[in-house]
């Protein structure tokens, strides 16, 4: 059994023999099937894996293989792949297969990656703790009756549980840091724009962000150099040259650190977790780093401003599942009003239709500008004053969670509660800057805790650099 | 006077436009008309998750051409909106359109009405969207079939304010309309196959009223007659509704050709709310002011352009010019034509006449018209130096050329031996003759028949075989009775 630890480590393996990719993929597929009781992966995709294990082999062997040549790579159900089915964990796109690749697949495989299935997550990606998929709960493989976070649960389990190497996820309030604090593994959310998202299932197109879930910083980086850049596919994506984030680690660099008054004051704030939180501050202090408290006034506006938006992005996103083109249609349906209103009442789940429904109320006739336009204006505003302190500091650190993992069907019967979960994650998709999650110790209830690093966007290589040092 | 003189209508129109571009709003697909059903459909068009649009530049620069001929102001920045509905044509459950920032505001158009006067019908704005497929009900007795090869078409959808007060006035709009987006090459203006589209907002008040009355929106007129007739319909309908005391509903109507009525499809209290929130899959479009310089430094000459010229320089009739304008393909002919002969007037009758003539009865367009202007110009340059009779021109050596497009008229006139002879010698010869043949009309025509003259003259053109001068024959003939 090979036991993997790095990107980097592994290519070294692999050119020497000690390894080959198709004893890499065998090991993968018997892992998962151990570990089948934690849910992590909705499909194993054993034969297309296998068929790139061979070839990838034979590029190794003629020593032309690419940057992540073997990497086994598990891919969030939102996350398109040509020829192969993708449900967002959602019965409404059940059996669906996708007619095309996303850009980050491509670019992933034109290194020679290996896509090993999709994982499970919450439903459209709306969630914090994974328990609302269709295709069942996933469990956090530190402590089985706790939740791996959300929506990318499956990509940190399969991670943590060594399921794979790395796997993608998608971030549009917390979707990869969360989990990622959840479970003990690196979650980056890139900055807005950085990675395309053609190919990603949308959830709230001006939030979402496709990145990485690695075991190492350094992994996240390198998987980020990958899939960064511009798109011809993707308008919203940055045509800003991407960073060497692979090999301008580090040189010592002294950063100019802000970390959140109120957020380390938050009630609700776990005293281990923000014990834990101070406790990185002064080690960045003693690395020579300058540390200071700043004054943020917002953060009771982050969880409603995100709320109004992503809803109601999500209103109009999740309109094309409606049972006439394409996915789940109801066999109750006799005609074209009932084929919408079965379809989406039984192909939907509870938290889907919630949102659906709220972020079609912000945007009616009559409520728009008390809602929607409102939100628009709170945003520009946590926009400006977030921008105002990343222009006097480096970056500004918090929390990645008031808590650690919890149990199952904890916050399931109070949504507010669920939502305040992503209190510290979702001013950095709010604001569209990069922001990435680290291991930052355990709880004495055993549980990892996380600290989130966020910092301005594109400089990406920056926040790698710092994220290594904790 | 008339209940119905009491009223005057309040009538504002919206047009979409489909572009000529060759592919669609958002993606690369082939937009083109009558593929088979569901071929230019790539996953973009489908909606499949995780796709998204990106906005073809072709249709910005259609939209600024347009913007720039009817005078509208154009926008900088661009921003994209979605407009939510459920539609079975309607993939994504949401069209991709313009709200708050429609790329044109104002501007307008200039028409003129049958009695001759000018009237100026300003536009509210013109914006750039997408089109939906189409549903079919009529093909399959159990099933709803629907083409998708449509969706995503570029379209430019031009809103006029309330301008209008009669059926007339839309007609002649339409038309006003149609001509531009063809000289701009932008749409052909197909109102059939619905490559142009029209729905009509009409209230009627008293003359004298400061409110507007309720406005009904007419749709499914498709035809630049049926929108007059829709609006004459409706018109009168809200007249009698006020009349009898009853009220009008605010609501959607379709038009009924065969009938020529209108019938209620919704009410607005049953209208959609559309959700109208910025696209946050696309980035703004800028349209910066040297990218609109440099259009307009491309625009062809419009039919206004034109009109004047034709007039004030040519100085044609408005009769003439307004034909001559009335497609893009004569005119630019005709300004061709006109750079290689002077005379206006005789320019202008061929184009009317016998080329319009030919292209009519051989159904064809004047792009494909193979004689080139030059030629035209010396076949009239042949007429004004006296060589050839107008009536040889059109009857014989006009046919001519169109079997010999690439053969000069000098030649074709020879080949047919339809020169006149100029040969004052010759001719006498024959007047002579022709004033031999009749002695007894001599004396007829000199006791004061004088219109004897004519028979002198056609007897003088049958021996001359059509060559002879009628001018020349005319006057020797006259010069030799009254010796």
């Amino acid at each position: 059994m090979y036991t993997f630890t790095t990107i980097h480590q592994l290519q070294a393996d692999l050119l020497t023999k000690n390894v080959s990719c198709r004893q890499l993929v065998e090991e993968a597929i018997t892992a998962i099937e151990t570990k089948k009781h934690l849910n992590a992966f909705l499909e194993v995709f054993n034969e297309s894996a296998m068929t790139q294990a061979k070839l990838v082999d034979e590029k190794i062997g003629s020593k032309t293989a690419g940057k992540l040549a073997g990497v086994i790579i598990g891919l969030k159900d939102n996350i398109c792949y040509k020829g192969h089915k993708v449900s967002a964990s959602s019965k409404i796109l059940e059996g669906f297969e996708s007619l095309y690749s996303s850009t980050v697949v491509e670019r992933l495989l034109a290194e020679d990656a290996i896509i090993i299935g999709r994982l499970n997550c919450d439903e459209f990606a709306m969630g914090s703790s994974n328990e609302n998929s269709a295709y069942g709960k996933v469990l956090n493989p530190l402590n089985e009756n706790t939740v791996p976070g959300g929506s990318s649960g499956g990509s940190a389990v399969a991670v943590a549980a060594n399921l794979c190497h790395v796997a993608l996820g998608s971030d549009t309030g917390g979707s990869i840091r969360q989990p990622a604090s959840f479970t003990g593994t690196v979650g980056l959310k890139p900055t807005y724009g950085r990675i395309s998202r053609w190919g990603l299932i949308a959830y709230a197109s001006s939030f979402d962000q496709i990145g990485p879930i690695t075991k190492t910083v350094d992994d996240a980086a390198l998987l980020l150099e990958i899939m960064a850049g511009a798109d011809e596919y993707d308008t919203t994506a940055s045509r800003k040259e991407v960073g060497k984030y692979v090999d301008t680690l580090p040189e010592k660099k002294l950063y100019k650190i802000a970390y959140l008054k109120e957020c380390v004051e938050a009630n609700g704030l776990d005293p281990e977790v923000k014990a834990k939180t101070l406790e990185a501050l002064d080690k960045l202090t003693k690395n020579g780093h300058a540390v200071t408290g700043v004054d943020f006034p917002y953060l009771d506006f982050l969880v409603p401003t995100y709320y109004v938006l992503t809803t109601a992005e999500a209103s109009s996103n999740l309109s094309r599942y409606d049972g006439v083109h394409f996915g789940y249609r109801s066999p109750n349906a006799t005609d074209l009003e009932s084929t919408y209103k079965k379809t989406r009442s039984e192909g939907f789940g509870k938290e889907v239709k919630r949102r659906i429904m709220l972020g079609t109320f912000v945007l009616s006739a009559g409520y728009y500008d008390a809602y929607y336009g409102k939100a628009q204006k709170v945003r520009n505003k946590i926009r400006k004053k977030t921008r105002d302190i990343l222009s006097q500091y480096d970056f500004i650190v918090t929390p990645s969670t008031p808590g650690t993992a919890f149990e199952f069907g904890k916050n399931s019967a109070d949504p507010i509660k669920m939502y305040l979960e992503d209190i510290f994650t979702v001013q950095a998709n709010i604001v569209g800057c990069p922001a990435i999650s680290v291991p930052n110790g355990l709880h004495s209830n055993g549980l990892p805790i996380g600290l989130q690093i966020m910092g301005r966007d594109f400089e990406e290589v920056d926040l790698l650099n710092i994220a290594k040092q904790i | 006077m008339s209940v119905y003189d009491k009223y005057k209508a309040v009538i504002g129109l919206e047009c979409h436009i489909q572009l000529l571009t060759k592919t669609k709003m958002y993606s690369d697909d082939v937009a083109e008309y009558g593929a088979i059903p569901n071929t230019n459909v790539s996953v973009i068009t489908l909606g499949h998750p995780g796709t998204l649009p990106k906005v073809n530049k072709r249709a910005v620069e259609f939209a600024v051409k347009l913007g720039i001929a009817l005078h509208s102001t154009i926008r900088e920045e661009n921003q994209f909106a979605r407009k939510n509905y459920f539609y079975a044509d309607l993939p994504k459950g949401y069209q991709i359109t313009q709200d708050k920032t429609p790329i044109c505001t104002g501007g307008y158009v200039d028409i003129k009405l049958k009695d001759g006067t000018e009237k100026r019908i300003n536009l509210t704005r013109i914006h750039m969207e997408e089109d939906a497929g189409k549903s079919m009900h009529d093909i399959d007795p159990f099933e709803s079939l629907i083409d998708l090869n449509r969706a995503g078409t570029p379209l430019l959808e031009i809103v006029t304010e309330p301008d209008f007060t009669t059926s007339e006035e839309a007609y002649s709009y339409l038309t006003e309309v149609k001509k531009l987006v063809r000289y701009l090459d932008i749409c052909d203006g197909n109102m059939e196959e619905g490559s142009l589209r029209c729905d009509a907002n009409i209230s009627v008040m008293l003359k004298d009223a400061k409110e507007y009355g309720k406005k009904v929106e007419v749709k499914n007129m498709n035809s630049f007659r049926n929108v007059q007739r829709a609006i004459d319909f409706e018109v009168k309908r809200q007249i009698d509704l006020i009349e009898t005391e009853e009220l009008i509903a605010g609501e959607t109507r379709s038009f009924d050709a065969t009938n020529g009525s209108t019938f209620s499809l919704r009410s607005k209290e049953n209208a959609n709310d559309y959700r109208y929130f910025p696209e946050p899959d696309l980035q703004p479009i800028l349209v910066k002011q040297n990218y609109i310089d440099s259009i307009k430094a491309i625009m062809p000459e419009l039919p206004s352009d034109l009109f004047k010229k034709f007039t004030k320089e040519f100085g044609l009739s408005e009769y003439d010019a307004y034909n001559l304008t009335d497609l893009k393909g004569l005119a630019l002919y005709f300004n061709e034509l006109v750079e290689h002969t002077k005379n206006y007037k005789a320019a202008a009758n061929w184009m009317m006449g016998s080329i319009k003539s030919y292209l009519n009865e051989n159904a064809i367009a004047i792009e494909k018209f193979k004689v080139i202007p030059k030629t035209i110009s010396d076949l009239i340059a042949l007429i004004d130096e006296g060589k050839i009779s107008n009536a040889a021109a059109t009857q014989k050596l006009f046919p001519e050329l169109m079997l010999n497009p690439n053969e000069s008229p000098l030649s074709i006139a020879q080949r047919l031996d339809i020169l006149q002879s100029n040969d004052t010698g010759a001719l006498q010869e024959l007047v002579n003759q022709a004033l031999a043949k009749y002695p007894e009309k001599i004396t007829e025509y000199k006791s004061g028949k004088v219109n004897l003259l004519g028979l002198f003259v056609g007897e003088v053109m049958k021996l001359g075989k059509g060559k002879a001068d009628p001018k020349m024959a005319n006057q020797l003939v006259k010069e030799a009775l009254e010796k």
